[in-house]
């Protein structure tokens, strides 16, 4: 320690602060209540309310096209909004075809029909109840070919089965077929994507989750343009929990999105006392410049 | 001629794929159509490029010895192995009639083990990044400054069981200034007409570069004359 | 570099040792896999310390790992179904038998040409060429994106902001409505107006910019708050895994 280094007052100190203690902060306000299992419940918003009110308004066989346009680094948000669309949809007997614009989705609509559809819905029957159609490049480029011919693009489904093959893809022609667009994701392309080249020209019922960062851009949109949106592990948390009210009995099954809630928390008000802190150490030392001016000026 | 075909091909897609919205009938929309077809085959070759691409600058980087030239190695072997797994579809009950992500495959193995972790890990890293910028960067040096961070606040207190706590005590009449109702009000209201003004002015350049595209007055695609 | 390869090996082994002694733990998992998941993860955790051979490892070989998925899953999915099997189906009898009966579709030598036109770009000798498939991307690009923004983000937006100011709810007039509806119609006016850089902004325009800024303000600030809720999502995902896949520490 250097004995001419003048002492640092509390303020300094906090404002020096090496940011590994911050991070340390971080990390305890999210591991802590992840180890505790401290969640909340959540209230469906209105722009959440109105996919779950038009998921129940659709009759039995209706057609929900679901696109998979995320990847792991956003499975932790989008993960339990796609569960819990697939549970809704499962539930109320719909036709699930699903699809992904992503090539990193094409593994998480695998993993999704092992975890949900297979394990909670086992009488579901693949080719009659629900089908997987995989990845395709081409971002809106592909959404553009499937809004006048599905099966332009589509000869097989994931499995390699040919698409006429499949019993529920015999009368699908293209993208005005499906009675909903359910598209998950963050990025591009993404719920955007699906609005400007599916739903608009289409004029087809778009409605989706997407990913805190991208959620705000597309308020644009909604009620509109888009039926409805989940926005992040918030989002997610006021579907299942729509889901739970709706159906009790989902209240046993798994509940990422409520389960997040508790580290989400503790990590922002963390967050925002940091940054509390951090203005109260900059307006203290504006302060102490201005003093420190003023005794200057006086001096001489 | 190097340039000018390019600007040509530009000019035709692009003004066939605009008139095909007009004249949705046989030749434009059938083009139209095509076009997108080929768009899409085209976008696999890119995700080859880029491969191509990684392995010629990391496999220059090993033959020349360059500093840290081992980790281009683990690139390379990273990228072979993940390659073989999913060219031949290895492992997984129907071998290579199967789905290419078949569970038990190694392709999906190194997918769910490998990719996934380092993948989540990388992008998990932000939220520590996050933190430490917002609280040595923001600041409430002027009002507008204070507005952004008061609806930032409203925001992450509001989208969390914390907000509805802290403002339950508010009487029925003063309901709309509790915290998560105000979240939930910014979020569709002045968000919303901030958003929608950004979004149309991108519209705006968005309309206004494709025009210069397609016209060939915007040429910087094209690259350097030298090529 | 040597140093670095030396503290790349020892923590291997002795992730390895902890792997084979189950750490102690009894609830850890014995999965291999998993413990290669979480020594990954933990490998990036690590750069929040500083930037070490641990992490540098692991960004390489996601780089390595991450070109090659995306090469697999679009030649499976795209290029083999839509583009080999168009052109000759016979020759995907033993990958995708069936579509292999189908009748050829000589066209789609046109987008194969494209391609590979595509891929000269790594030739040394003559890179211009994929200039033509660059230009054909381009063109498709900007021919899409020109009519399907101007209807949706344009046309759609202008529309959307076309609501009553004064709003009426059961015969009565709904104070709240009325308001929200003027603030939105006003923001965008006015958000608008602050873009518009070729007035000064001075009098009712500047008055009208100052009010576009603070709504603005609001807009950055929503998604600042988002960002963060966002980030926080992925690490507590994380924490997840680390501490209930390969822990075994959560229910």
């Amino acid at each position: 320690m250097n004995p001419d280094k003048p002492k640092m007052g509390f303020f300094e100190t906090i404002a020096n602060i090496d940011r590994r203690v911050i991070f340390l902060f971080v990390g305890f306000a999210v591991i802590i209540p992840v180890l505790l299992s401290f969640s909340c419940r959540e209230e469906a918003t209105p722009i959440v309310q109105s996919i779950f009110d038009k998921i129940e308004s659709l009759p039995e066989g209706s057609k929900v096209l679901m696109s998979f346009d995320y990847g792991p680094s956003t499975v932790p948000e989008v993960q339990p909004m796609v569960d819990a669309f697939l549970r809704h949809c499962c539930e109320k007997n719909l036709k699930i075809y699903m699809m992904a614009l992503w090539g990193t989705g094409h593994n998480l609509i695998s993993e999704s029909m092992e975890d949900i559809i297979k394990e909670e819905f086992p009488h579901k029957v693949y080719g009659l109840d629900y089908v997987n159609l995989g990845f395709k490049a081409g971002q809106q480029g592909l959404i553009n070919v499937i809004l006048t011919d599905l099966k332009k693009m589509y000869t097989t489904d994931a499995l390699g089965s040919e698409i006429d093959a499949v019993p529920m893809m015999v009368d699908i022609r293209n993208l005005k077929s499906f009675d909903l667009i359910l598209s998950m994701g963050g990025g591009f392309p993404g719920i955007k994507e699906w609005v400007l080249f599916g739903g608009d020209p289409g004029n087809i019922p778009v409605a989706g989750g997407a990913t805190a960062v991208s959620a705000p851009l597309l308020y644009p949109y909604y009620p509109r343009q888009l039926l409805g949106l989940l926005g992040g592990i918030k989002g997610a948390a006021e579907y299942e929990s729509a889901l739970i009210k709706g159906y009790p009995k989902f209240k046993t099954y798994s509940h990422p999105g409520i389960d997040m809630m508790g580290p989400q928390t503790v990590a922002h008000i963390v967050i925002v006392l940091f940054i509390v802190i951090g203005n109260i150490t900059f307006f203290m030392g504006r302060k102490k410049e201005e003093e420190e001016k003023r005794e200057g000026g006086a001096l001489k | 001629m190097r340039r000018q075909i390019p600007l040509i091909i530009t000019f035709i897609v692009g003004s066939v794929l605009i008139i095909s919205v007009f004249i949705p009938h046989k030749p434009f929309g059938q083009l139209g159509e095509n076009f997108s077809v080929y768009f899409d085959i085209i976008a696999v070759f890119a995700f080859i490029l880029g491969a191509g691409n990684l392995l010629r600058v990391h496999g220059n980087r090993i033959y020349r010895k360059h500093k840290d030239w081992p980790y281009s190695v683990v690139t390379v072997a990273g990228f072979t192995v993940m390659m073989i797994a999913g060219l031949f579809k290895i492992g997984g009950s129907p071998g290579i009639t199967g789905d290419l992500t078949e569970p038990g495959s190694m392709f999906e193995e190194l997918y769910m083990y490998v990719f996934t972790p380092l993948m989540a890990t990388m992008f998990a890293l932000l939220a520590f990044f996050v933190a430490s910028a917002s609280h040595r960067a923001f600041r409430a040096k002027n009002k507008e400054a204070t507005v952004l961070l008061l609806a930032a606040f409203v925001i992450l207190l509001g989208r969390t069981p914390f907000g509805v706590k802290l403002t339950s005590w508010l009487p029925d009449p003063l309901s709309f200034l509790e915290i998560p109702n105000l979240a939930s009000w910014i979020m569709s209201v002045p968000n919303m007409a901030g958003q929608r003004a950004i979004m149309v002015g991108i519209a705006l350049g968005v309309i206004a570069m494709a025009l210069r595209v397609i016209l060939g007055v915007e040429r910087t695609y094209l690259g350097a004359d030298s090529e | 570099m040597r140093k670095d390869l030396v503290w790349l090996f020892g923590g291997v082994l002795f992730f390895g040792l902890l792997y084979l002694l189950n750490w102690g733990v009894k609830a850890i998992s014995t999965d291999l896999l998993v413990w290669i998941g979480a020594f990954l993860s933990l490998a990036i955790l690590s750069f929040l310390y500083q930037d070490n051979p641990f992490y540098k490892f692991a960004e390489h070989l996601f780089v390595g790992v991450s070109a090659a998925y995306w090469m697999c899953m679009g030649f499976w999915n795209t290029l083999v179904p839509n583009l080999i099997a168009k052109l000759h189906p016979p020759i995907v009898k033993g990958v995708l038998p069936a579509i292999a009966e189908k009748p050829p579709e000589y066209w789609y030598i046109i987008p194969a040409a494209l391609g590979i036109m595509f891929l000269m770009r790594l030739s040394p000798k003559a890179p211009w060429i994929s200039r033509w498939a660059l230009a054909f991307i381009v063109g498709t690009t900007t021919g899409l994106n020109l009519v399907r923004y101007l209807r949706s983000d344009f046309v759609g937006q202008i529309k959307s902001t076309l609501i009553p100011v004064i709003v009426v709810e059961n015969g009565s007039l709904s104070v709240g409505g009325s308001f929200s509806n003027i603030v939105i119609v006003l923001g965008v006016l006015c958000g608008l107006i602050y873009f518009f850089f070729s007035k000064e902004h001075k009098g009712i325009f500047g008055v009208a910019s100052r009010v576009g800024i603070y709504i603005l303000m609001i807009t950055f600030g929503a998604s600042f708050g988002y960002t963060v809720m966002a980030r926080i999502s992925l690490l507590v995902g994380r924490m997840q895994f680390l501490f209930g896949d390969w822990m075994g520490l959560l229910q």
